[in-house]
């Protein structure tokens, strides 16, 4: 019907790849979207060389944030932590091949502020309005 | 005020020819259905044009001037205060207090009054169906001061547990402040009765009136209700104005709430004295325009009569919820028609809130999703959130048949 709704981004939000929490793990992280209440958790596994060796994610939300953080563990996983570390609003964008709107845009980024808050620690993490604007 | 037409007798189409915004197209030849004015209604040209000749041609701060604008600008101000107080049927013009919204007024009496009557242990009796605005407030009194607060609970069909009120109001509670329509679920409470049980167990009522007052009619004397809150934006009104109800003699007794200019009588270099009510409790300029504009709303409402409004939102959410059953996958949350208005909050089986509202958007219809500042009330239901349709005096049966009709396009792209 339209572009905000590809395929992928509905095969995605009903059937996620990568849904669920690893326990144990070396980095975990969740928050929430206050305007719509989405939420999202990150569980992350790295081995000695900082190297992402698997990854789940958790939460309810809609369509747009839970299938943005379904692609999103599946793109750190095999990734180096510094790698993790530069990924950004662009990154997300591309990933979903969609546009979005000011308000569609907190969804779509609020899997990457938790990923952030996850691997760089609470306080280096820019709020979801400062990741919208970067 | 003239006599109100009966129910079923609005003139929708001549309402309609009010409001300019209902024209506008929210995509190319997509007109705008909307289905949002539990969020906030749109305004009549009459309110629009009340702001805009005060700007043009009476543009002043009001009271101590003694020139003309600001002799007219007091004046047109004072007669607004008039209205709103007629409106609900306040005893006094006195008795109403302009604030910044209706949970400013709630926060005005849970700093004002609460600070002053309410000690360590004493109890606050609120509903579990309570906006964030009539419950944070007074979680914030109750970490200060340490008040315990209670609830009467909501039940599965989203009615308040009455039942359970006896035991609530055995332990004595101080205030009890309850919605008088919910946003969520539209339900109507047995306002009067509540507040007269809440007398007889020596406690006083605040009524939260943010949904009630623009589709009800509200005599808050008939009520004997101690404060009542509203918001000028949900009832034709502009934004950035609330009202508080007091009663004179609580209002009276009560301290100031903020400081500054208007406030006060007199002030020395270490003390002031205070104003008298309601000037006491509108420290700084106020909203000028806004209530001159909220004047002409409830100039509005009064012309269509508030008896004719009600029955044709209430006959638009019976009808909304007969239309939305139809719907596979459509859970409507609430009690039946015969216990509500105004509003109809739904899930979509498979999709998310969020979702229906943006494909509800691509056909024009406005909705909101999400949990509508009512946290508690959705945790209660076991859901994260909701979208929720409002109706009023300007939405048409069509208009409902267009957001049913919407929701068969997310049918299909959801499946």
């Amino acid at each position: 019907m339209d572009d905000l709704y590809r395929e992928v981004i509905i095969d995605r939000y009903q059937n996620p790849r990568f849904r669920g929490e690893l326990d144990p793990h070396d980095y975990s992280y969740q928050d929430d979207n206050p305007v719509c209440g989405d939420h999202v958790r990150i569980d992350l596994r790295v081995d000695e060389s900082e190297t992402v060796t698997e990854a789940k994610f958790s939460g309810d939300g809609c369509s747009i944030s839970q299938a943005s953080a379904d692609l999103l563990v599946e793109k750190i996983t095999g990734m180096k932590l510094e790698d993790v570390r530069k990924l950004g609003k662009a990154d997300i964008l591309e990933m979903l091949g969609i546009e979005l709107g000011p308000v569609r845009l907190k969804c779509a980024l609020l899997s990457l502020k938790v990923l952030k808050g996850g691997v760089y620690g609470l306080d280096d993490v820019m709020t979801l309005d400062e990741l919208a604007a970067s | 005020m003239a006599a109100s037409p009966k129910a079923g007798t609005l003139d929708v189409n001549k309402i309609r020819a009010d409001f300019p915004i209902l024209d506008v197209e929210v995509q190319p030849g997509v007109k705008l259905v909307y289905l949002d004015s539990g969020a906030s209604s749109q305004k009549p040209v009459q309110v629009i044009e009340a702001m805009d000749r005060y700007y043009r041609h009476e543009n002043s701060n009001i009271h101590r001037g003694v020139h003309t604008l600001a002799e007219n600008a007091t004046e047109a101000y004072e007669i607004a205060r008039g209205k709103v107080a007629k409106f609900i049927n306040a005893a006094k013009p006195r008795e109403i207090v302009f604030t910044r919204n209706a949970t400013e007024a709630v926060n005005l009496v849970a700093f004002s009054w609460g600070r002053a009557n309410l000690k360590e242990g004493d109890l606050v009796v609120l509903t579990e169906m309570e906006h964030h605005a009539n419950l944070v407030p007074w979680q914030m009194l109750a970490a200060e001061k340490g008040i315990r607060l209670e609830f009467i609970p909501v039940t599965e069909d989203g009615l308040l547990d009455m039942a359970a009120l006896p035991d609530l109001l055995a332990q004595k509670p101080k205030l009890v402040g309850f919605t008088a329509m919910s946003n969520v679920l539209g339900t109507i409470t047995p306002a009067a009765e509540i507040v007269r049980l809440a007398h007889e167990a020596g406690a006083l009522a605040l009524i939260d009136g943010a949904q009630s007052v623009p589709h009800m009619p509200t005599d808050v004397q008939a009520l004997d209700v101690d404060f009542l809150v509203f918001s000028s934006h949900k009832m034709l009104g502009p934004t950035g104005l609330g009202v508080l109800y007091g009663k004179l003699a609580l209002l009276e007794a009560m301290p100031p709430f903020l400081g500054g200019g208007d406030m006060i009588k007199r002030v020395e270099l270490r003390s002031f004295t205070a104003n008298e009510v309601p000037q006491k409790f509108e420290a700084g300029t106020p909203a000028i325009a806004e209530v001159i504009g909220l004047g002409a709303a409830v100039d509005y409402l009064n012309a269509v009569g508030m008896d004719a409004i009600a029955a044709h939102d209430h006959e638009l959410t019976a009808y909304a919820l007969e239309r939305l059953e139809e719907v596979p996958g459509v859970r409507i949350f609430g009690p039946s028609a015969d216990h509500k208005s105004s509003n109809a909050s739904f899930t979509f089986e498979g999709a998310h809130p969020h979702d229906v509202a943006e494909i509800l958007n691509r056909h024009g219809v406005a909705t909101r999703a999400g949990h509508h500042c009512a946290m508690p009330l959705h945790n209660k239901f076991g859901i994260p959130s909701t979208t929720r349709a409002s109706f009023y005096l300007y939405n048409t049966k069509q208009e409902i048949d267009q957001l049913v009709e919407a929701l068969y396009k997310v049918k299909e792209i959801f499946g």
